[in-house]
């Protein structure tokens, strides 16, 4: 004799709803759980690790030959100012650039001028600025290589391997820093820039000198650099301690 | 003599409908294409310039202030981004899964549109908008939903494929041109996520005329049919 189908689909409904409320019951406790983790750099801890595996998968893939779309002249836009932590006040005057080695006291720091900047070569392009926020700006920028200037200036006891080691970057009041692998800050498109859309940069876009780094967030790509220190571990991010992912980056 | 049920020369019979792994499918993907909703909005929220309007006219702004704070999505941009860039991963594995199941299964025979399915799926529309009183045909799925559930699967590709274009714009740069460039691609990746929002109001609505035989289906698998009774 078959079952009473009634008596059945009543059976059935009452399993399947008890295992969708445990199923449910787990999600809800890993929901839980994930949003009340102690905070790794502003963001709970799971999280970070995801931003961190993300990164490591994407610095696995990257290519430096893979460049970052460049654009005609007739799609240059206006540049748009969005905060000024770190560059608040006029240049210094007695603004140079400090180049030192992570580990060292600072008192070996090698200071340039810009001019020490604007004698290599010059290079200009014409890329899309990407906010974290979400909009973006299709710029002219003029500068130089970051390259060309480690092959020139960086200090001669610092032995590069593009896949480990790390940049950092500061303004001169040290309040905006960035940290960068050291593949992203080597890529072809990365620039230390003195002009903007043809002109020399104003104060509220980084004079005297800024970093443009095409293959990152706008976040990164730090104002009026004060300080370039090369370092075998990560360098402190102002945006990286405050929930952002540190790499940041395209 | 093999049932007991025998009313008006007819019967119920269980009917099984949908197997066990698309339903586990279905019902994992509801929350979590929810938060990424929700953790789309708190990244959208930090640059939120879309609206449907005409020059300085503004018919509808994405989104009213009373929106966010309905979701709780203000100032969160930092958070957004981490669990969007979490949860991509279970919503990515979920889909591709179901994808592969449905192709390995065969069960993709009843979802995927044929050139009948626009026709019914027309007339489908007219009787449930009780326009027409011709009857969509009884099977699992009828064109307008073989359309629906195929549009929705694509759209689900759709989301992954322009979020990776926004995600990685220069070593996936080739995605992200052929999709109209980084701006285009946010646009659409907005669009599929709006797309999502209207598909939810409309399979909620037919699923409360459906009715509780066929929502239950969804939940054990099994509906019950009335058969002819056969002697």
């Amino acid at each position: 004799m078959m079952p009473d189908p009634q008596c059945e689909i009543r059976s059935r409904t009452r399993r399947s709803l008890l295992t969708g409320a445990a199923a449910a019951l787990v999600g809800g406790a890993a929901w839980e759980w994930l949003s009340t983790r102690r905070e790794d750099d502003g963001i709970q801890w799971p999280l970070r690790l995801a931003l961190r595996a993300n990164e490591q998968l994407t610095r696995d893939y990257f290519k430096p030959a893979r460049l970052t779309r460049t654009f005609p002249p007739s799609a240059i836009e206006s540049g748009r100012v969005n905060g000024d932590i770190g560059i608040q006040g006029p240049v210094p005057a007695d603004w140079s650039l400090k180049v030192a080695v992570a580990s060292d006291d600072g008192n070996r720091a090698l200071q340039l001028s810009l001019a020490d900047i604007q004698a290599l070569p010059k290079v200009e392009q014409i890329t899309e600025l990407k906010c974290i926020e979400g909009w973006t700006r299709v710029l002219r920028w003029g500068g130089a290589r970051f390259r060309d200037f480690v092959a020139r200036h960086a200090p001669d006891r610092v032995d590069f391997d593009e896949g480990n080691d790390y940049v950092g970057m500061e303004t001169p009041d040290g309040k905006y820093y960035v940290g960068l692998d050291m593949a992203s800050a080597m890529h072809p498109q990365t620039l230390l820039a003195y002009e903007m859309n043809g002109k020399p940069l104003t104060q509220q876009h980084g004079a005297p000198l800024r970093l443009v780094i095409p293959l990152k967030y706008g976040i990164k790509n730090l104002k009026r650099i004060g300080k370039i220190s090369f370092g075998f571990t990560r360098p402190p991010d102002f945006w990286g301690e405050q929930g952002y992912d540190w790499y940041a980056g395209f | 003599m093999w049932s007991r049920r025998r009313t008006n020369q007819q019967m119920q019979v269980l009917e099984a409908k949908h197997p066990r792994a698309i339903r586990w499918f279905h019902w994992v993907n509801f929350p979590l294409l929810a938060l990424m909703l929700w953790s789309g909005l708190l990244i959208y929220w930090a640059n939120d310039v879309y609206r449907i309007g005409l020059g300085g006219f503004t018919l509808f702004h994405f989104f009213p202030k009373w929106f966010y704070g309905l979701f709780n999505a203000d100032h969160r941009l930092a958070e957004g981004m981490a669990w969007h860039f979490f949860f991509m991963w279970l919503f990515a594995i979920n889909g591709v899964a179901y994808v592969i199941y449905t192709a390995v299964s065969g069960e993709w025979r009843y979802l995927v549109p044929n050139r009948n399915s626009l026709r019914e799926a027309i007339q489908v529309t007219l009787y449930d908008l009780h326009l027409s009183k011709r009857h969509p045909p009884r099977r699992k799925f009828n064109g307008a939903q073989q359309i629906a559930y195929t549009s929705i699967v694509l759209m689900g590709a759709g989301s992954l494929l322009t979020g990776l274009a926004i995600w990685k714009p220069v070593q996936f740069g080739w995605i992200t041109a052929a999709l109209g460039g980084y701006r285009a691609v946010r646009v659409e990746h907005f669009l599929l996520a709006l797309g999502y929002c209207a598909f939810f109001l409309v399979h909620i609505a037919q699923v409360w005329r459906a009715g509780w035989n066929n929502l239950r289906s969804m939940i054990t698998g099994y509906e019950i049919v009335t058969a002819e009774e056969q002697i």
